[in-house]
């Protein structure tokens, strides 16, 4: 990390969601820092509460939504902001984009107004001066007719498309971070990977940070410059990008690599996890991954264990993977 | 985006573990009254204090005394026990009509959804001209044509129910229609018989009783209005919108107990049927929070 | 065992599947590979019998299938030829029905077993499949996607098909219970000797339980033959296009091509 103030400082996050009786935790312990310009992934299957701590940037949590821990974004407290602060935050400094884009656009009015509205309204931009900025950003993001597409509904336009708008009016706004929730896992691969290298170049040109939410470890490690892997709703291990093939030292991420099935793969099995993700809701007393763990101990099924050094990168484990050449790197 | 924020639940991750949710407390109490009534419906002449046909020429127009706790009507009949007697009558007549729409009606949605094509487009359109025709002016109208008594109305009424109860099982019918496990089973060699009673019915059947519970309350009010204008239930029957309608010269000169308790009885039970009915249908799939 | 010639099916003018044609060998595994609107599920639920072709044959182990639904007997014995297990876990199966009656069902319609024997195939295949006791009890909502779709390929394997088509069945879960599944159709598939056809749109999974592969695009086979050989050195443009956009170490998203017109 930079000796500079983070962008996003994210301290002990934990989030409890009311239930029918009483709240429930969530995410229990979130730990990450992005500094500007700088993009990582949180990696995680469903139920590890990576979409709830992207969303908890934004304050877009459930209602009834109990946020503790640090949250800061260029120094400012996210939980203090006041209403108008907010709007000013959320309109301006942090983007974000969905991984159903129909949800989060007006199915009954123009891509067009729907663009130009959003710097007119929330930033005061003048009309003229918008339309010339989405249509800018619009040749930016690979959709060259962008007189005709705006004059089209959302209905009109395929998935891939319509993905490309929510970005263009993400990167319209100027913000200082992108929130992307799994915005490619809706796609088709060859989209995915315009809609990526879209990203990416955008994010390149304007020094734009980005916080990847995914599924898809293979995808995160492309591109962004760390990846932070999520586990029953806490940061299990945070490392280099680079150092993922070779340095992941939790036993969960070490998994996560040996199951996903890849088109270089011979016909042999994969190495499955047993057992099933767990969600926060249901973590048990010490590591929550212990269960499923094949290297857990009896410390692992009491103590809880906390992100330290290990390797490359740090990881929440008692007993981590340490590799020869990982150490040798670090 | 950001510049919409919209507060949308979580999309990947799982629900907090919420139990399932309970019926609130006003459904409760409408299914507790909605039980007295289906109580004094089977149980109503053997509480009765009087003969409800007993005519007091010495005592009409009574008020409430220990003797007639709802005072007399305008031939010194008992109107509790009048009430009493007359819940069977008057709860039998719409629950025949929501009996025989609702069960008409699934079968005709069942077979729409299921068969599709023009078997749908014949159902469909022949209910949208059903639909055309108001079930009171209906009902009026063969009892007017087939002479008075509760037979046609019922008759008229359950035609008219028809698309109602049609319209909404079809569409939940297509839906599960569509859902992977209906295609499983048709590939595994499942009868036709067999997945509609089997797994089709027991799934649409929450929502097909939440619509004969909202259908028997409309069905409450025309039953009672056809008895009321004098084309329902003939006098003497004790029938509570002819009740409604034999105390109404009451009204004016200032004793009306009989038009009062009921046409009580009649709205009191329409809210407490309509409450449950839409109770309940907060706890079907997809039913408002 | 499997062999279609000619497939074709339209709707209105469009053009979903446009002559089709492979032959799949007793106890061989296909993948048919494609991403959306390639014409991919068209093809798969038309050789289930779950949709008409508008031209084109389908036959199982040399028995051609005959339009519409067979009554009684010969609807049982077209199960046994073809079952399908579908890509969302949570509608797969009767959100009313426990786990264990939904399989039990399944074996009723194909084997005459009551009682202890029944009970006793029920528990087979459930055991095949690793679904435990406790899970075998319940409601389908009790249990995860990962779960559910076992009992979905349990109550398939029920009726003992010679050929199982899966249509994107992984694609709705979580990545460690992919592997698992994955894992689990390997298994079937060398201890029944069931005849896949995979249906998917991600080229990762297909080395796992396929031999062979066949792509598609806007309805049209672009490319096929043994997995090995078609991943390594895909021959036409478009599958080196797919083969390229799956992600993997040392890989970074280029730009390829002008957007799709929509």
């Amino acid at each position: 990390m930079s000796a500079a103030a983070p962008l996003l400082d994210i301290r002990g996050l934990r989030i409890d969601l009311p239930t029918g009786a009483g709240s429930a935790t969530a995410v229990h312990r979130v730990d990450l820092a992005l500094a500007a310009g700088e993009a990582a992934a949180l990696v995680g299957e469903s139920g590890s509460g990576k979409s709830l701590t992207a969303r908890s940037v934004l304050r877009l949590l459930p209602p009834g939504a109990e946020v503790h821990g640090e949250l800061r974004f260029a120094g400012e407290s996210v939980p203090g902001m006041s209403r108008t602060r907010l709007r000013e935050f959320r309109a301006g400094e942090v983007a974000m984009v969905f991984q159903d884009p129909r949800a989060h656009i007006n199915p009954a009015r123009s891509v067009g107004d729907f663009l130009v509205e959003g710097l007119t309204a929330a930033r005061g931009v003048p009309v003229r001066e918008a339309r010339r900025r989405v249509e800018a950003v619009l040749q930016e993001v690979g959709i060259p007719d962008a007189e005709r597409r705006m004059r089209q509904r959302p209905g009109e336009l395929s998935g891939g498309l319509l993905q490309r708008v929510m970005i263009a009016a993400a990167l319209a706004a100027e913000p200082k971070l992108l929130l992307a929730d799994e915005p490619t896992t809706a796609l088709d691969v060859t989209t995915q990977e315009e809609v990526m290298a879209i990203v990416t170049e955008a994010r390149e040109a304007r020094g734009l940070a980005m916080l990847f939410i995914t599924h898809d470890l293979e995808l995160a490690a492309a591109v962004c410059d760390r990846v932070v892997v999520m586990y029953a709703g806490s940061t299990v291990e945070e490392l280099p990008s680079g150092a993922l093939h070779h340095g992941a030292a939790h036993p969960y991420t070490r998994a996560l690599l040996a199951s996903r099935p890849s088109v270089g793969d011979t016909a042999s099995g994969l190495r499955a996890i047993a057992g099933r993700p767990l969600s926060g809701f249901e973590v048990p007393a010490g590591c929550s991954f212990a269960p499923r763990c094949p290297r857990a101990r009896d410390a692992c099924r009491t103590d809880t264990p906390l992100l330290r050094a290990a390797g490359t990168g740090t990881s929440a484990c008692h007993y981590p993977h340490i590799t020869e050449e990982a150490e040798q790197r670090a | 985006m950001s510049t919409a924020p919209a507060p949308v639940l979580p999309s990947a991750g799982r629900t907090p573990p919420v139990r399932r949710r309970r019926l609130d407390t006003a459904t409760l109490a409408a299914a507790a009254v909605v039980g007295v009534f289906v109580l004094l419906a089977l149980f109503g002449p053997l509480l009765a204090p009087h003969d409800p046909n007993a005519v007091d020429p010495l005592g009409v127009n009574a008020g409430s005394s220990a003797g007639h706790l709802l005072g007399t009507d305008d031939t010194g009949r008992d109107i509790l026990s009048r009430i009493l007697c007359g819940a069977r009558a008057s709860m039998a007549a719409p629950a025949l009509v929501v009996l025989v729409s609702t069960a008409a009606g699934t079968a005709l949605a069942l077979c729409a959804a299921w068969f599709g094509g023009w078997t749908d487009r014949l159902v469909s359109g022949a209910l949208d001209v059903v639909f055309g025709f108001p079930g009171l002016i209906m009902a009026v109208l063969a009892a007017a044509v087939f002479g008075p008594g509760l037979a046609a109305p019922v008759i008229a009424l359950s035609i008219a129910y028809l698309p109602l109860v049609t319209r909404v099982v079809r569409a939940a019918a297509l839906k599960e229609r569509s859902l992977p496990y209906v295609s499983a089973l048709g590939l595994l060699g499942a009868s036709t018989p067999r997945i509609w009673l089997r797994h089709l019915l027991p799934n649409l059947a929450p929502l097909i009783l939440v619509q004969a519970t909202i259908g028997f309350g409309y069905a409450l009010l025309d039953v009672a209005a056809v008895s009321f204008i004098g084309l329902g239930s003939q006098p003497p029957a004790p029938e509570w919108g002819l009740m409604v309608s034999n105390g109404a010269p009451g009204i004016l000169t200032g004793q009306p107990q009989q038009s009062l308790y009921a046409g009580l009885m009649i709205v009191v039970l329409v809210i407490a049927v309509n409450l449950l009915g839409s109770g309940l249908s907060r706890r079907l799939p997809g039913g408002a929070a | 065992m499997l062999e279609v010639r000619n497939l074709r099916k339209t709707f209105g003018d469009f053009v979903a599947v446009d002559d089709v044609a492979f032959r799949l060998e007793v106890g061989g595994s296909l993948a048919v590979v494609g991403e959306s609107g390639s014409g991919k599920t068209t093809t798969a639920r038309m050789i289930a019998g779950l949709e008409q072709p508008t031209a084109g044959s389908i036959a199982v182990a040399g028995k051609e299938r005959g339009p519409g639904r067979p009554r009684g007997a010969g609807r049982r014995a077209r199960a046994r030829e073809i079952q399908m297990v579908f890509q969302d876990p949570y509608s797969s199966l009767d959100r009313r029905q426990r786990v264990r009656d939904a399989v039990a069902e399944a074996v009723r319609l194909h084997r005459p077993l009551r009682g202890p024997a029944l009970a006793a195939r029920v528990d087979e295949l459930l055991d095949l499949v690793g679904v435990d006791e406790r899970q075998a009890g319940s409601l389908p909502r009790a249990l995860s996607g990962g779960q559910r779709q076992r009992v979905a390929i349990a109550r398939a394997l029920a009726a003992e098909p010679q050929v199982l088509i899966l249509d994107e069945a992984v694609a709705a879960l979580d990545v460690s219970i992919q592997a698992q599944i994955l894992n689990l159709l390997a298994h079937i598939r060398t201890t029944t000797g069931t005849t896949l056809l995979f249906i998917t749109h991600d080229l990762g999974v297909v080395p796992h339980i396929c031999d062979e592969v066949l792509v598609m695009r806007s309805g049209q086979v672009v490319e096929s033959g043994p997995v090995p050989s078609v991943l390594r050195e895909p021959q036409h443009d478009y599958t080196r296009r797919l083969v390229a956009s799956v992600p993997k170490p040392g890989w970074k998203p280029r730009r390829r091509a002008q957007p799709p017109a929509a």
